[in-house]
Parts: structure tokens; sequence; C-alpha cells
């Protein structure tokens, strides 16, 4: 298998309304950057991974096509991935796969959501004849689960807050982040209405317009920093399952296990520097800690409460401030990707966690079911 | 005081309107206007006065004979929103009075914006004219001006013929009759609810459906405060119910309770719309209700 490498990191400020560009403009805005932290540009492109969320979000049909011009990707290969809320760690993988299959040497990653034109949540709650679903979007999925880990772990009911206070903070410290709340504290989390209990208004993720973008090369044609790929997997499990653990699903610890074995992890609190962890509702850092091996099962909010997940613990999550902070939801996956990467090549800013030399990209979707990650390394594997 | 017969209303219209005579200058503007053309007429100190004048009012001198194209775009310099709109006015529906400084303009004329809201035409706001259907050559030629296009409303549908087919169409069967239909999986003997042929963990066949009963136990579940049309009230609670002897929960929803006294535990049982009222359809049931047994202790 060929060397992958990070060469280029491409994102746009994550905010409410992007009114001022078109779906196009947009991601032209993230790849144009990721070139430019490359030193390269479309000409030096072989081909081109597109990635976002259901196509009813935005009721754009088969966007790739429509980007094509805007990614110069006129006489390459496009291909499209779709793959939930985790689709952006799984669009960087399906890139980092064309250049570890030899195929090609330089491949452009992009995903994006314009979330102020896109109905998501009533994408997500299409009702059929015949059914009676009551989910009302995502959170009102993720809520029962969030529920039943409270039960089973006994964290006790101010773990959520820790962390939706937590990444916020790192927020202040990342320039693209969405939400930026000054003085934001436990008791102004507290003070939020439950939208779906038990989870409150300032735990849930905001609904953000972005685009981020990498490009990766082969190991010869690496040009600047390289973020280098240490191991990589998907994973996924059916929804309907007997048996099926919706708090800690199987298909998470297969495909943690499996990234961990490629990179060489033998324990992930000790071995990995910083984490970037799909949290979109602040009670998933405990339970993606258990999930991911970072605590043992039950001991996740232990972990969250002792502040070794924060900005300057032992194990940093989320130091850009996360899915909380920022969620243009086809992005999102390769926003923790990228961040990753930024960390690993020194290149995080504000929000720099010294000395990170190996660091974790995580995504995950549909109903728990979808997982993605990968482990970057400051140095060759 | 209508009844008053010392007030009396008093209108002052000459039929048919006054005439005026425009001049060379005015009547060129007004001519290009018919035309959908916007011109200005430069003075003799090189300035563009739109719409044009006869004497510059700077120096009293008359202006030059050379008339400029500008626009058809310009730039709000200053305007005034009106709230309720009059007889007279341009516009039925609220707007702006605003000074747009056209293209290659150095004076700003007076015209209706149509911006829908205040806030939407500050100082610097590119304004498009749009035109009447049959310009005669008058100012009102402009029905309005408008802000520039910034965005489209673009309807996406797509219809299905759905068919309940194998084993939907078996359980919605049972549903019809007030029953919920499973099925054991062959091979890791777990038992599906709603019934379907295949087992999702192991592909093992499922063979005959089963009935379940109506009764079960809720796992875990989540107080929606926000408002759903299948719900008869915010909050509501969906839940997880596992029905006696199934394996996979479904997502239901949970009346006659509560929503705070709602627990992980509890007993339930299902509550059916009236016999009269039954489709093959989960809308036949109504929600889950406790029974009053005792919880069950979850593992």
């Amino acid at each position: 298998m060929n060397r992958c490498a990070v060469i280029g990191v491409g994102q746009t400020r994550y905010t409410t309304k992007r009114r001022d560009v078109s779906i196009a403009g947009l991601v032209r805005e993230a790849a144009l950057r990721a070139l430019e932290d490359a030193g390269l540009t479309f000409k030096d492109i072989d081909a081109v991974v597109v990635g976002k969320a259901p196509d009813l979000f935005e009721g754009v049909m088969m966007p790739e096509s429509y980007l094509a011009d805007a990614l110069g990707a006129a006489g390459k290969p496009v291909t499209r991935v779709h793959t939930a809320g985790s689709v952006g760690g799984s669009t960087a993988l399906v890139g980092a796969s064309l250049i570890q299959g030899g195929v090609h040497d330089r491949v452009l990653v992009v995903a994006f959501e314009k979330q102020s034109e896109s109905n998501a949540t009533w994408a997500l709650s299409t009702h059929l004849p015949f059914s009676a679903s009551l989910v009302v979007g995502a959170g009102g999925y993720f809520a029962p689960h969030i529920r039943e880990y409270m039960r089973r772990s006994g964290a006790p009911a101010h773990i959520g807050t820790l962390v939706a206070v937590k990444d916020r903070l790192n927020a202040l410290k990342n320039p693209y982040a969405h939400l930026r709340i000054p003085g934001i504290d436990q008791a102004m989390v507290e003070s939020t209405p439950m939208l779906w209990e038990p989870i409150r208004y300032l735990e849930t993720c905001p609904s953000s317009d972005g685009a981020c973008a990498l490009v990766l090369a082969s190991e010869d044609k690496v040009t600047g920093t390289p973020a280098w790929v240490h191991g990589a997997a998907m994973r996924s499990e059916p929804i309907f399952r007997a048996g099926r653990d919706t708090v800690s699903p199987q298909a998470g610890k297969d495909c943690a296990a499996d990234v961990y074995r490629q990179a060489g992890v033998c324990d992930p609190r000790r071995d990995i520097d910083v984490a970037e962890v799909y949290v979109p509702f602040s009670w998933y850092e405990p339970m993606w800690l258990e999930n991911l091996g970072f605590a043992a099962e039950g001991e996740g909010w232990k972990l969250t409460e002792s502040g070794a997940t924060a900005l300057d613990g032992d194990i940093p999550w989320n130091a850009s401030g996360g899915v909380l902070s920022s969620n243009p939801i086809g992005a999102s996956g390769l926003i923790r990707f990228a961040e990753a990467a930024l960390q690993v090549r020194g290149m995080a800013g504000e929000h720099q966690v010294d000395g990170a030399r190996l660091a974790l990209g995580h995504a995950y979707g549909g109903g728990a079911q979808f997982f993605a990650m990968w482990i970057v390394g400051r140095e060759r594997p | 005081m209508p009844s008053d017969p010392l007030v009396a209303r008093h209108v002052l219209e000459f039929p048919g309107g006054y005439t005026r005579t425009t001049g060379p200058v005015i009547g060129r503007f007004l001519t290009e206007l018919r035309a959908r053309r916007l011109v200005g007429v430069r003075t003799a100190e090189g300035r563009v006065l739109v719409p044009p004048l006869e004497y510059d009012p700077a120096t009293g001198d008359p202006v030059t004979g050379e008339y400029v194209e500008v626009g058809p775009a310009g730039t709000v310099t200053a305007s005034a929103w009106v709230r309720e709109p009059r007889a007279a006015h341009p516009l039925d529906r609220p707007f702006a009075w605003a000074l747009i400084r056209l293209d290659g303009a150095d004076t700003a004329l007076v015209h209706a914006v149509d911006a829908g809201d205040p806030r939407a035409v500050p100082p610097g706001t590119r304004v498009w004219p749009v035109w009447k259907d049959a310009p005669t050559g008058q100012i009102t030629d402009i029905a309005y001006f408008a802000p520039e296009v910034t965005k489209i409303v673009s309807p996406v549908r797509a219809e299905y013929r759905l068919r309940a087919g194998g084993a939907l169409r078996v359980f919605l069967e049972g549903v019809a009759r007030g029953v919920f239909l499973g099925g054991r999986c062959a091979r890791c003997d777990q038992v599906y609810v709603p019934y379907r042929t295949s087992c999702p963990e192991c592909g093992g066949r499922i063979g005959e459906p089963v009935e379940l009963p109506g009764t079960g136990v809720i796992t875990t579940f989540a107080i929606n405060n926000l408002p759903d049309p299948r719900a008869p009230e915010v909050p509501f609670v969906s839940a997880y119910v596992l029905l006696d002897g199934a394996d996979i929960p479904m997502i239901a929803l949970i009346g006659d309770v509560p929503a705070h006294e709602v627990r992980q535990g509890m007993r339930v049982r299902a509550v059916w719309v009236p016999e009269e009222e039954r489709t093959p359809s989960m809308a036949n049931v109504r929600w889950f209700a406790p029974t009053g047994e005792p919880d069950m202790e979850l593992s």
C-alpha cells in the first residue's frame, strides 16, 4: 500500500448564512485555500472526491456534477461519497484509498453543506405511508440513546453541560468556528430549554454553511508540510438488528480497533495526542470516549469531568470546538479529519496542542451506524 | 361630523389632467425612457445630471447637447420607508422612497424601491429598474427599482407510488386486525417485529409470522418539546417499546401518562383506535399506555 499524506487544508469560515456565494462558490473557496496551502493549482490534481449529506437537504440532485467546474474537475474522475453524517470522514478515506491504491498521486477532497438553504430536519423526517415514525430530526433520534447511556453509566446530569462549555471555549480560539459565545458557562447552558429531553438547546450543534477541502498526495508528490495517514477505517452496521447496542455500537468499536491496529496504537489515551471526534450532542463525548476505548465502559463521563479532554488536559478532544461549534453537516466529518491533520502539521494556530504527533479524526452518521476514522501523524509511518 | 351640513368635500382636479411641453432636454430623457434606456445630460462642467435638467443648477448655464447612457443599475444613497402606501403611490405594498445614483450619473433620482423590508435598503444597496409592460414616456415607465437578484426559489418534487408488498403487507394486515406480527430467525433465534423475511444479523431465513402480544416495556425514551403532527400535544414522549417476546424494540408514542412520569422499565400496552377507524397502517396504534404493573428491571 502506498503512503498517503495530507498536504493542504482549506476551510471556509463557518456561519449561519453565506448569502454571498452559491454552493459552487462555497466549495471553491475551501478548495482554493487547500490548494494554496499545498502550493498547488487545480492543474496539479488528478481526481476529485466530493462528499455531502443527502441530496434532499438542499434539493440539489447529484451535486458533484454541478460542482465539477467549480472544482477544476473537467476531464478528471469525480466521485461522490454518501454515508449520511459520517460522509465527510468517508470522503477523506475514499480520497486516501485512491492514493494508497496507487490509482492517483494527488486527490482533492471536498465536503460541504449550505444549511441555510438546506431543509435538514424535514429531509430526515420524510414520513412514509403506512408507518408512524415519531422521530423529529436527529435530536429526537439520539435523545433516547443518551438517556440510556446516563442510566447505564450513572453519569451525573451536568456532564453534558461540561462538554457544551468546553467545546465552545475551544471555538473561541478557532477563527473558522461558527458559534462564538463570549462568557459561555455551565449556568448559561443550563438556562437553555430542553429540546429533546435529556438534550438541551446549548447541548446541540448549530446549523452552519461551510465547506472543507483537503489535498492528498502520494509520497513522492508531497509538497509543503505533510500529515501522514497512519490508519484509515470504515465500518457500518444495520440500524435494525436484535441486540444492537445503540449506546456503544459494535461498528464503532470495530472501526476503532482496525484503525488503532494499522497505526500501532495500543492505548489510545496514551498513544494519541489529540482527537477530533464527531460530537453533535454534548453527551456523545463520554459515549464515544468509551466506544473508542479512551475509557472503560461506564467511565467516559469521569474522563470528561476530570478535565482530561479539555485543551489543557492530557487527551484534548475537539480542540477546534468540534461539531458542537460548527456544523455544515456534510463537511463536519471532513473538518474533524482536517483538524487532526492541522494538529500534527503544527498548523492549528491558537488551538494547537503542543507537540501533537499523532491525531485521531472520527465521524459517525445515520443512526450511529456508519463510522469513518483515520489516524494521522507527524512522522512518516 | 359627516352629518354637519357646513362640512363639505371639495376636489380640484382638471378633467383629463394638465398637459406639459417637455422642451428638448426632458423630452429626450422621456423618449429614451419609452425605449427602456436611461440617459443623463452632460453639463458644461462635465457633470452628468440624471434626471436631466435644462439648466445646470450649479451655474445657471444651459446644459450641453451631449446625452450619456447611464444605469440601468444604481446605488441607493438615502431612503425613507413608506409603511402605509397611499393610493397614488407606485406600489400597493410597503416600499422605500430612495435617492438612486444610476451608474455613470453624478446626481441621484428619486424612485420607489420594492425591498420588502426597511432593513433591506441601506445606503449602498444596488438596485435595478423593473419596467412597466407598455412604456409611454413617463417616469412611471419604471414601475419601481428592486435589489439585485441574490436568491431564487427552486421547487423540487418527487412523487412515488408506494405499494406495501411482501413482509410489510403481512405485518400491516396484522395491524389492521389489531395484532403485531413478528418473525423468528431460524438460525439465531431472534424475534423481529415488524415481520420480515430475512434476518439483518445473520441473513438467515425467517419463517411464518408469529403473533406478539400488544404489551411490552419501555427501554428508553425522549421527551420531545418540539411539536409533531402525529403527537397530540407538547411535550410528548417517543419511546422504544420492546414487545413481550420480541428481541428488537419499536419506536412509539406514549400516552395516558404525563411526560415526566414515564420511566425506563415501565410496562405498557398498545392502545388501538376503535375497530371502525382501523386501516392497514401504524396509525391504528394511538399510542402505548402504562399497564400499571410493576416496572421491569433493565439489564
